[in-house]
């Protein structure tokens, strides 16, 4: 009997070129399970010859073959090849240390407006906090949720006060507790304050000033008692790294919902896509300040009860990070 | 269904979306369904859950003198959990987190750009709007009085944020639409055996005795091909039985003694697709049954 069915150009086809997918599909299992390690010179040299024979594959068989096993399958292939090839390469060591050498200090640098306002903001808020509870300290329970003043109302007494600045009261949960609790409400604020910010700006400009309003509060009821220089040195310990940080936060929302609210040539949506990443960067530096906000005031502030190292430990965060942000750098492409 | 040129309206509906490389080639990604997002959320939540517990199971255990201490490294540790589990995830080669691996999704830029640490990041930190913002005020309507009434004002105008991927066609969350990525299909298929068999020598003698008309092959097309593939995988013995009937009723065919079903199949395949291969070299896809060319 002689052979009735010739062989079919799509399963020849399949059969001579399946070699190349295979390979393809080894290779990228390599390179996929490794995460964020940088690719080998054999892997760099393979990767774009196989991504193009498994390219061309493609398209021969979507024309050729009508077995959707072989084109979905290759579909597949490609893409995830594509995704690789045009998808970042860098280790993640180099994009760490791009981040800390460039992208975060140029992405403040060219948000100093919206830091300017955000700031100016945020003080008011705890200008009008301090100047109202200080004149009536009823004002006090408007500005300040229960848990989170934790006792130190405008009613407690000059000792419980003091303690809550220096050492801690086993009996009362301490200021460690209170510590954790006002770090994981700041980083809470911050992000909300840059999420937000779509919205033109508005509810971060209206969350800065509560936030501003609750520590002026805060200061009035220590002032009044003769402790506004300790409470000052508290403060500023972790303060003028995390208080600052909430202001940039509020910055990157400022800066987004200004790009949605004028956003000039381009469509709304376009104009804040413009700027979301360069927001984006900001709240990642905010989040490593809080951080680091955190380490201070968790340990720093335990350790350290000199009011005057408190101040000077502040003092030096703060001429750190401005330093640090608005030191002069190179621009990008160099 | 794959084919090069424009997509269909029913296909964009359907969430296929092109996506031309730069050497030319359409590769048609195909957007994530909002079921698999949401599973991939569940199990990366209880994933994050679970490692809260191993913490505070591991601080328990070496039984600081200090709670304060315990308290701190508590409070520094779930901040960065919850800060970088989605970010650092999504920022590998896979651009996944656990849950969306598991579910076989992952992020992209839309359009062609690359997807940078910045939008990985921008999406993640608007999932505190998108996610735990509405959560949070639902949880206060409970509340009762004022403040229960101002929760569920609230809940309205944040529940907007938490429904946002059901309200347009790209299913974004929020903050997909602010960093410019999506989340797309990443199925990672094995190349299944080729259905053709009948053309080796030593199965040839088997099949010898299926011979087909023309008339008889050309009944059918391309969808309906598909459709005999897709059977002809499962492997269904009823199914199987149940197609090849209605094929041999559809194109008049002699059924004679011990012919088996699948053999039958498997030779009216390849005669089907041989047919309409060649067709296509001609410039000719015929879409289905319907459509006479």
């Amino acid at each position: 009997m002689t052979r009735r069915t010739l062989t079919l150009k799509s399963k020849r086809f399949r059969e001579e070129r399946q070699e190349v997918w295979k390979e393809m599909e080894s290779l990228l299992q390599r390179i996929e399970s490794r995460s964020s390690r940088s690719l080998t010179d054999e892997e760099i040299i393979n990767l774009p010859r196989l991504y193009r024979a498994t390219l061309s594959s493609l398209s021969v068989a979507r024309a050729t073959s009508l077995d959707q096993s072989v084109v979905s399958y290759l579909e597949s292939l490609s893409t995830r090849a594509y995704y690789i090839i045009y998808g970042n390469q860098d280790r993640l060591r180099d994009r760490i240390y791009k981040f800390f050498a460039r992208d975060w200090p140029l992405a403040i640098q060219g948000a100093w407006k919206d830091i300017g306002a955000s700031c100016f903001i945020f003080t008011l808020g705890i200008l009008i906090g301090f100047v109202l509870v200080s004149g009536n300290p009823d004002w006090f329970y408007s500005f300040v949720s229960e848990d989170m003043a934790s006792g130190r109302t405008p009613a407690a007494s000059e000792e419980s006060l003091r303690d809550t600045i220096y050492g801690y009261d086993k009996a009362q949960g301490g200021l460690g507790a209170f510590a954790a609790f006002l770090f994981s409400n700041n980083s809470g604020v911050s992000i909300l304050a840059f999420a937000l910010g779509f919205a033109f700006a508005l509810p971060t400009v209206a969350l800065l000033l509560y936030n501003g309003l609750s520590i002026g509060a805060f200061i009035a009821v220590f002032t009044e008692k003769d402790l506004g220089f300790e409470i000052g040195g508290w403060l500023a310990i972790h303060g003028t790294t995390e208080l600052f940080a909430i202001a940039l936060a509020g910055a990157g929302g400022i800066l987004i919902g200004r790009a949605v609210a004028f956003p000039g040539e381009m469509t709304r949506m376009e104009s804040m896509r413009s700027k979301a990443e360069q927001a984006a960067i900001i709240l990642g530096g905010v989040i490593i300040m809080m951080f680091v906000a955190g380490l201070l005031e968790g340990f720093g502030r335990q350790l350290i009860q000199n009011d005057w190292l408190r101040y000077g430990i502040g003092g030096a965060m703060l001429v750190f990070w401005l330093t640090y942000f608005f030191l002069p750098r190179k621009a990008w492409d160099q | 269904m794959s084919q090069s040129g424009h997509l269909s309206p029913d296909q964009i509906r359907q969430g296929r979306r092109h996506l031309i490389t730069p050497e030319g080639v359409d590769l048609q990604i195909q957007l994530a369904d909002v079921g698999a997002r949401i599973g991939a959320f569940a199990i990366d939540l209880i994933i994050m859950m679970l490692a809260l517990w191993a913490i505070i199971f591991t601080l328990s255990s070496l039984s600081l003198y200090d709670r304060e201490l315990a308290n701190t490294i508590y409070a520094l540790l779930a901040f960065i959990l919850r800060s970088f589990y989605f970010t650092l995830f999504e920022m590998s080669r896979r651009a996944a987190t656990p849950g969306k691996m598991l579910l076989k999704i992952r992020v992209a830029a839309r359009g062609k750009a690359r997807l940078s640490a910045a939008s990985v990041f921008a999406r993640n930190a608007l999932r505190e709007i998108g996610f735990f913002l509405p959560i949070g005020t639902f949880g206060g309507i409970g509340l009762g009085g004022i403040n229960g009434w101002i929760y569920l004002f609230a809940s309205l105008w944040v529940g907007i944020f938490l429904i946002f991927p059901l309200l347009n066609k790209d299913r974004l969350r929020v903050g997909d639409l602010v960093a410019g990525t999506w989340v797309v299909r990443a199925p990672r298929p094995m190349l299944a055996a080729d259905l053709i068999i009948t053309d080796r020598p030593e199965t040839e003698a088997i099949f010898a005795k299926f011979t087909f008309t023309p008339a008889q092959i050309d009944t059918y097309g391309i969808k309906e091909l598909h459709v005999l593939e897709d059977v002809l995988r499962a492997r269904d013995p009823d199914v199987l039985k149940d197609v090849a009937s209605r094929i041999r009723t559809k194109i008049d065919w002699t059924w004679e003694e011990g012919e088996n079903d699948v053999s039958f199949l498997q030779a009216y395949y390849a005669a089907l697709r041989g047919r309409l291969e060649s067709k296509m070299l001609m410039g000719v896809r015929r879409k289905d049954k319907f459509d006479k060319r």
